[in-house]
């Protein structure tokens, strides 16, 4: 049986799946559920001097019938006695020694950090996870994203916690930012552990048209929230990947950001994650998705015959190039499998309107569209419209030219092959 | 037009295939693919841009998605009901070659012409005013489509009906579980919205007013006049109490009353689809034993699989391969002497009796072709039917014909695309562009 287990950053769990700080974390009565379930480990709702929240907090994207694709919220970090949540660390510890129990801290002066870290370690914490993240509310105070956005900031802030833990620290980083790189080095800097990404993306989630107000709605206003769920699993991929594949950046990472399978974490993992964390997607569907997360995971290992979750850690990394890099004499073209193919014709209507005008309706009534190889420039958009798996795929061509980047073309002139589709 | 009565034997029948509610036709239509040059779309007589109507109910703009129908079929409310969608549009979607449930399209098509017609949206204005007039024989489906195209594009319009309601067979035919009397008509109000269609009640052209007044009297002619009466066969006993045409019976549990409570079982002569509908009518009045006899095999009978499938499942049995020689009773019938017949429909000498207290005879109806053609002259006729170019233009000049009379009796939805199709030539024939 492959070896699930994970440590992140010197942070060990049972697997690599962990709750990141969100409602799923709340408490310790539910994350002894959700550790019955399966979950590795969690990082605690963030601590701080409790506030009180809003109602309503929450928007959601519905698309074409799927619910929940895109989420955002407008909640803050904790609004529970501190008393009380270091109480129910202490006990969650007792029970789940096994389990990580990481605690998401968010406080202001040099001396709050100091008291709430001594807090929380005292309490059993396995690290600490330093939330510079928050993209509304808490940055309004100078804290969150406000913090995370100034990689000075961050690497003051992270060398005092630094100064204070005994436990392995994370810094939990924005994607509000131009370049994930500068953020993920400041947070190095100033000793951190390791990284986590993505906290949400600054959003509108969409505006109730009869009302015209924006959502979520509290009263007669709102404000930004912040973005997670399904939908922002892309941009989280880039920036973990963008932090995994920079020469100076040596730390592990926790990714976070639309996980809702175990598909989505091994994409996590193969772009360098150590561990991945989850919370949209438990919102929506509950702590039981993990049974699933742990069985996939564990086949696709065997399946690929990997021993260990680590060594799967980083694998697709180097597959992240530059454009510059790319081979231009690469090719591939469309074709259809007259076998499978139902005559919809969505990849003709794509091909002409959003592509190269080379898929051309059946000459007989098959409906079987034919591909005009000679001008197909391989785009898969046809591949992405199609209804049938399989159907359409791409094949590669050879078409006798050695492989040349546009570096290869610029600095040694090497030839590329003829465009095609440029009519 | 005469109002209906409240009290109809056909409101006993629930919809076979009910509403939508906004969330199950969410769901559907966020299935459909969007398919390019849709098979479906195709499939439609009305060629109705399906996969267009669809996405707009999944966007939530039922209005345009009403829209869209009604610009190809401005029956396609009750044709989202009578359109036997299996063997059309739904029997066209390509999911059916992926394995995967066909959406379901009558039941969208439903969902958003309920919507528009509940709301009264209004989308067609007249013509500016041609000064020509077409006057149109029939007030069903056929007669329907044609005179609201012809109002469309500016021409005036008299319907004359034999009944004391349009509608066709829509208000007195079509089997209640699946569109009754009451939507049919407040789907002829609706498309009578456009104003100023002259509508003739209880006038039969022919008897009440000449062919030739007719003609005179207007620029041209539309025939959509159907089919006439149930036929009869003439087998000894066939005028028993008991013993009904199909067409008649229906017409009349539709816009009013019959009694089978005393019915205890029944049988039905014939093997189209008027003979399956008045089984699944008979056992949703409750009579228990109902039989369908019909002269070939189950193979041969024209009525769609779907239905009898139906029917059986609702406890239909058949007799294949007999036809009835005598009905037998006193004043009333009580049982049918059936000959069998071999496959090639002839004899073979033996005889079985089935017990029936109530017999629909569904073997057919006349067709008016003959009639017409003989009183009017360059009027073509075959094998009953009128006999149109493919524009819908008879042999008479300003003659035009659609629907049952010259299709020799298909579907609704045929008849509304003949329906304007006729309207176009009509207009053209007038001298429009
Ligand atoms: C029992 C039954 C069930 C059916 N079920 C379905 C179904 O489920 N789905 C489906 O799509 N199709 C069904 N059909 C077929 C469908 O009803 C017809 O194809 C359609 O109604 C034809 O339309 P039409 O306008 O040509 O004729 P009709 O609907 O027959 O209308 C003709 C009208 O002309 C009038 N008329 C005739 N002669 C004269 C005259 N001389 N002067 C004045 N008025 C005259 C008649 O009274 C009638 O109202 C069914 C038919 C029958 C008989
Ligand atoms: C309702 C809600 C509350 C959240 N609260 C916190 C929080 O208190 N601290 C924190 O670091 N992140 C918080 N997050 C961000 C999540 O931990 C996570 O980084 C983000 O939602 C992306 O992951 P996902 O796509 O799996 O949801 C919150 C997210 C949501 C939806
Ligand atoms: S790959 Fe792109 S260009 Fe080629 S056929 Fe498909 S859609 Fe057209």
């Amino acid at each position: 049986m492959p070896d699930l287990t994970a440590n992140c950053a010197g942070i060990e769990s049972p697997n690599p799946f962990w709750l990141a700080s969100a409602p799923p974390t709340n408490s310790g009565e539910q994350i002894m559920r959700a550790f019955d379930h399966g979950w590795g480990g969690a990082v605690w709702k963030t601590l701080g001097t409790p506030i009180q929240n809003v109602s309503s907090r929450f928007g959601a994207i519905h698309h074409q019938g799927s619910r929940g694709v895109g989420f955002n919220n407008i909640e803050l970090i904790t609004d529970r006695p501190l008393d009380v949540n270091f109480r129910e660390i202490e006990e969650v510890k007792k029970h789940y020694p096994e389990h990580a129990v990481i605690v998401s801290l968010m406080v202001e002066t040099k001396e709050e950090w100091k008291e709430i870290i001594a807090r929380s370690i005292d309490a059993g914490a396995d690290g600490l996870e330093l939330n510079f993240g928050c993209p509304h509310g808490m940055c309004e105070r100078g804290m969150g994203s406000a913090v995370g956005q100034e990689p000075a900031v961050n690497e003051r802030i992270t060398s005092w916690v630094k100064e204070y833990s005994t436990v392995p620290v994370l810094v939990k980083l924005t994607p509000n930012v131009a370049d994930i790189v500068p953020h993920g080095l400041a947070a190095q800097k100033g000793g951190a552990d390791g990284v986590s990404l993505i906290n949400t993306i600054k959003s509108i989630i969409g505006v109730d048209i009869d009302r015209m107000v924006i959502e979520p709605r509290v009263g007669g206003l709102s404000t930004n929230g912040g973005y997670c769920g399904a939908a922002v699993r892309p941009i989280a991929l880039h920036m973990v990947a963008g932090l995994a594949r920079d020469p100076a950046f040596q730390l592990p990472i926790s990714g976070i950001g639309g996980v809702t399978n175990w598909r989505d974490a091994v994409e996590f993992i193969l772009l360098g994650s150590s561990s991945v964390q989850v919370c949209t997607e438990v919102m929506l569907r509950g702590y039981r998705i993990v049974e699933d997360m742990i069985e996939g995971l564990e086949s696709y290992l065997r399946e690929k015959k990997v021993d260990s979750v680590a060594a799967l850690v980083g694998a697709a990394v180097p597959t992240f190039s530059e454009w510059g890099d790319l081979d231009l004499n690469h090719e591939t073209v469309a074709k259809i499998d007259p076998e499978t193919c139902i005559g919809c014709y969505k990849c003709m209507v794509a091909c002409h309107d959003g592509a190269h005008q080379c898929i051309f309706p059946a000459r007989d009534d098959s409906r079987v569209p034919i591909v005009d190889e000679a001008e197909c420039v391989g785009c898969n958009l046809c591949e992405i419209v199609c209804p049938v798996e399989g159907c359409i795929t791409m094949v590669e061509v050879d078409n006798g030219f050695t492989p040349a980047s546009w570096n290869d073309h610029v600095g040694d002139g090497k030839t590329l092959r003829p465009k095609k589709g440029a009519h | 037009m005469k109002e209906l009565p409240r009290q109809r034997t056909e409101t006993l029948f629930t919809d076979r295939k009910g509403a939508y509610t906004r969330q199950q036709a969410l769901v559907e239509a966020h299935r459909c693919l969007f398919c390019e040059d849709a098979p479906c779309t195709r499939a439609c007589p009305t060629h109705i841009d399906i996969a267009g109507f669809i996405r707009k109910i999944a966007t939530g703009n039922l209005r345009g998605s009403a829209g869209t129908i009604f610009e190809s079929n401005i029956l396609g409310r009750s044709c989202a009901r009578t359109c036997p969608v299996e063997v059309l549009c739904v029997g066209d979607c390509v999911y059916n070659e992926l394995g995967v449930p066909p959406i379901q399209i009558g039941k969208l098509q439903r969902h958003a012409t309920d919507a528009a017609i509940e709301a009264e949206w209004s989308y067609f204005e007249a013509g500016a005013p041609t000064g020509r007039s077409v006057g149109l024989v029939g007030g069903g489906p056929a007669s329907l489509a044609c005179a609201h195209e012809l109002r469309r594009l500016g021409h005036a319009a008299t319907i004359y009906e034999r009944h004391e309601r349009l509608g066709g067979l829509n208000t007195h035919g079509v089997a209640p579980y699946k569109l009754k009397a009451d939507i049919a008509v407040e789907e002829v109000d609706w498309v009578l919205s456009i104003g100023e269609i002259d509508v003739r009640t209880g006038v039969e052209v022919g008897k009440d007013l000449g062919w030739e007044e007719l003609e005179s009297a207007h620029d041209a002619v539309f025939l959509g006049v159907g089919l006439g009466a149930d036929h009869r066969l003439s087998t000894p006993g066939e005028d028993l109490e008991g013993i009904v045409g199909a067409v008649d019976w229906i017409e009349r549990m539709k816009t009013g009353q019959v009694d089978v409570s005393e019915v205890r079982s029944a049988a039905v002569i014939g093997g189209g689809n008027t003979a399956i509908d008045g089984v699944r009518e008979l056992l949703g009045l409750g009579i228990e034993r109902v039989t369908l006899i019909y002269r070939g095999d189950d193979s041969g009978r024209s009525g769609y699989d779907h239905e009898w499938d139906r029917a059986k499942r609702e406890g239909a049995s058949a007799l294949w391969r007999a036809v009835p020689v005598e009905y037998e009773g006193t004043g009333r019938v009580e049982r049918i002497r059936c000959a069998r017949l071999d496959g090639d429909k002839r004899p073979t000498g033996e005889e079985i009796t089935v017990d029936a207290d109530f017999v629909l005879l569904a073997v057919g109806q006349a067709k008016l072709g003959d009639a017409i053609a003989a009183a009017l002259s360059g009027v073509e006729s075959e094998g009953g039917r009128l006999v149109v170019d493919e524009s819908g233009a008879l042999g008479r000049p300003g003659w035009f014909a659609g629907g049952d009379a010259s299709n020799g009796a298909k579907e609704v939805v045929n008849a509304v695309a003949e329906g304007k199709r006729a309207a176009r030539a009509i207009h053209e024939h007038l001298g429009g562009a």
